[in-house]
């Protein structure tokens, strides 16, 4: 008991410490130390981690903690102050737009996959809209081999899902899936398992798990191909800013990071995530 | 002189570690309801007890009992599967099999027992799946997840069945050929009784980990929110439910995964408590037998 009540003492110490250090301090702010907090999208998070570290290498003064739980936690902590910075993977919705300043840090885009072997090339907009309500549930009806389709799906409060559902118009729950995937892994490897699967997966994923040799084919939406290079030019229907969100008049240590992340100096990681960096 | 200090040093750490570990229960426990309480009192149990039609929290729907059956059937298939087997198992590795055969076999089924759960479900997801969904689509299923189960199960049930065999007097089986019984009847008749205690000790732990397994479960038991129909639907259980949504729950939609984690508590807790009665039900057994 007592050792136990040590380690309570000490992660509520260490919360509160990180509490008031929250904001930077603004000692220097010509040499900018302290300490910046991002949370939100688990989709943006890794790649600012990756910018964070750059950073942190070119300020040593400098300590970023990045922290996930979703685009939705991700505004709202900016907007509330508990974060120095937000993340989101999704356009902000009107109701949350006041009062933050958006800046659109890279695009992502979310394309429907099917397995390598299935030989439809093309799906319309009314036909993944009708397979994934279960009113079309044979291959055959879209003009592929005769067997059942297999509809995965993503679980609920996930971007993608946000996304499509809001795309597509229909709610959640009209979604008639036969499987429910979380991590974009765990999708990849259902539909390399499966030729009669289909899903949704960040194009950028999908684009590099193909170039890396899985069975995978991204179907073109609405005409515009599924590819890294539709989704930069804007053109790609179905596609998502990942964006970084502060308040006006943030600190001056979270206007140089955010500067630094929009910058040309960190495409290459935005890259290496399979995003596409804005210009 | 020294001896009655170090019993009272030994008597209070012993105190200490009891201690330790019952308040870490306790504080697990509060810490969850804490965090369960809002969507409790906002949302109230019978909705999450199947007064709501489904599972769609950004909806606002939130029925859990799906998924508690779907907990419950995965965990009885694998327990159904898995306790015959591994107790077979340590029969025959007990009484039967030659001592470098069962040398052997004891390593195989350590080495089973060792092997993260991650690793099952990412071989399930890879391998099972796509077999299952040959058969039948979409190879998600109950199926799937009541088979990685059982293979992830076995060991615990096959270590602890002959490690109970093992504790079993080797006067009653002397006792037992002295009257000319066969193998097979001191088995069956005088050493499994015996063993009982513990065999039926590892079937509950194996029971325990059935119900508290994630990510294998999670990878191969397609995650669709439905009562289990059929052995080839696909489920969702509650652990799952959690490993799924909680990385991008908010508000209320997260403060419900804490409910799913209270409804699981619970249902170890009945578990326990179905054990325990089972078991003083076994040792009046033995005692008037």
């Amino acid at each position: 008991m007592p050792r136990l009540s040590v380690t309570v003492l000490g992660v509520v110490a260490a919360m509160l410490a990180a509490c008031g250090d929250a904001g930077p301090s603004s000692r220097d702010p010509d040499a900018l130390e302290g300490r910046l907090t991002l949370t939100g999208s688990s989709t943006v998070a890794p790649v600012a981690a990756e910018i964070a570290k750059r950073y942190e290498t070119l300020h040593p003064g400098v300590r970023i903690d990045v922290q996930t739980g979703g685009s939705s936690r991700g505004i709202a902590d900016a907007r509330g102050g508990l974060a120095d910075i937000g993340m989101s993977s999704r356009a902000l919705k009107p109701a949350e737009r006041d009062g933050v300043v958006e800046h659109v840090l890279a695009r992502d885009g979310v394309a429907f996959v099917i397995h390598a072997d299935n030989p439809v090339e093309t799906l319309t907009h009314e036909q993944v809209l009708d397979i994934y309500t279960g009113r079309i549930d044979n291959w055959r009806d879209v003009g592929g081999r005769d067997a059942p389709i297999v509809v995965i799906n993503r679980a609920e409060g996930r971007s993608e899902l946000e996304l499509v559902t809001g795309h597509f118009r229909i709610k959640p729950s009209q979604i008639d899936a036969d499987v429910v995937a979380g991590e974009n892994q765990q999708c990849v490897k259902l539909v390399s398992g499966n030729p009669d699967a289909i899903v949704y997966l960040s194009v950028g994923t999908a684009e590099f798990e193909a170039s890396r040799g899985a069975p995978l084919k991204p179907l073109p939406m609405d005409g515009v191909a599924a590819s890294t290079a539709t989704v930069r030019a804007g053109a790609f229907p179905l596609g998502r800013p990942l964006v970084l969100i502060t308040r006006p008049g943030a600190s001056p240590l979270a206007e140089s990071f955010v500067a630094y992340a929009l910058s040309d100096q960190v495409h290459d990681l935005i890259e290496r995530q399979s995003f596409v960096p804005t210009d | 002189m020294s001896r009655p200090i170090n019993d009272t040093l030994l008597v209070w750490g012993l105190r200490a570690c009891g201690a330790v570990s019952g308040s870490v229960v306790l504080l697990i426990a509060v810490f969850v309801f804490k965090e369960a309480w809002p969507a409790l009192r906002e949302i109230g149990p019978l909705r999450f007890l199947g007064a709501d039609p489904s599972w769609h929290p950004v909806e606002g729907v939130f029925n859990l009992t799906p998924m508690a059956a779907a907990t419950l059937a995965v965990t009885v298939g694998a327990v159904a599967l898995a306790a015959p087997l591994g107790v077979l198992s340590a029969v025959f590795c007990h009484a039967y099999a030659p001592r470098w055969a069962a040398g052997a076999y004891r390593r195989l089924i350590e080495l089973l027992a060792g092997v993260p759960s991650v690793v099952y479900g990412f071989w399930g997801l890879v391998v099972l799946v796509p077999l299952v969904a040959q058969w039948r689509p979409p190879g998600a299923s109950l199926l799937s997840g009541v088979l990685i189960l059982a293979v992830m199960i076995l060991p615990t049930v096959a270590l602890l069945s002959e490690a109970a065999l093992k504790n079993v007097p080797r006067d009653y089986a002397r006792g037992a050929a002295a009257l000319g019984l066969s193998r097979w009847a001191t088995l069956w008749r005088v050493v499994l009784p015996a063993a009982r205690p513990g065999i039926a000790t590892g079937v509950l732990l194996a029971t325990g980990r059935a119900i508290g397994e994630t990510m294998a479960v999670l990878m191969v038991c397609g995650n669709v929110v439905q009562l289990p129909g059929s052995l080839l639907a696909p489920v969702r259980t509650l652990t799952a439910n959690i490993a799924l949504e909680m990385g991008y729950a908010y508000g209320v939609h997260r403060s419900a995964l804490f409910v799913t984690g209270v409804l699981l508590l619970a249902l170890v807790a009945g578990l326990v408590l179905l054990a325990e009665w089972l078991s003083r039900g076994d040792v009046r057994g033995t005692a008037h037998g």
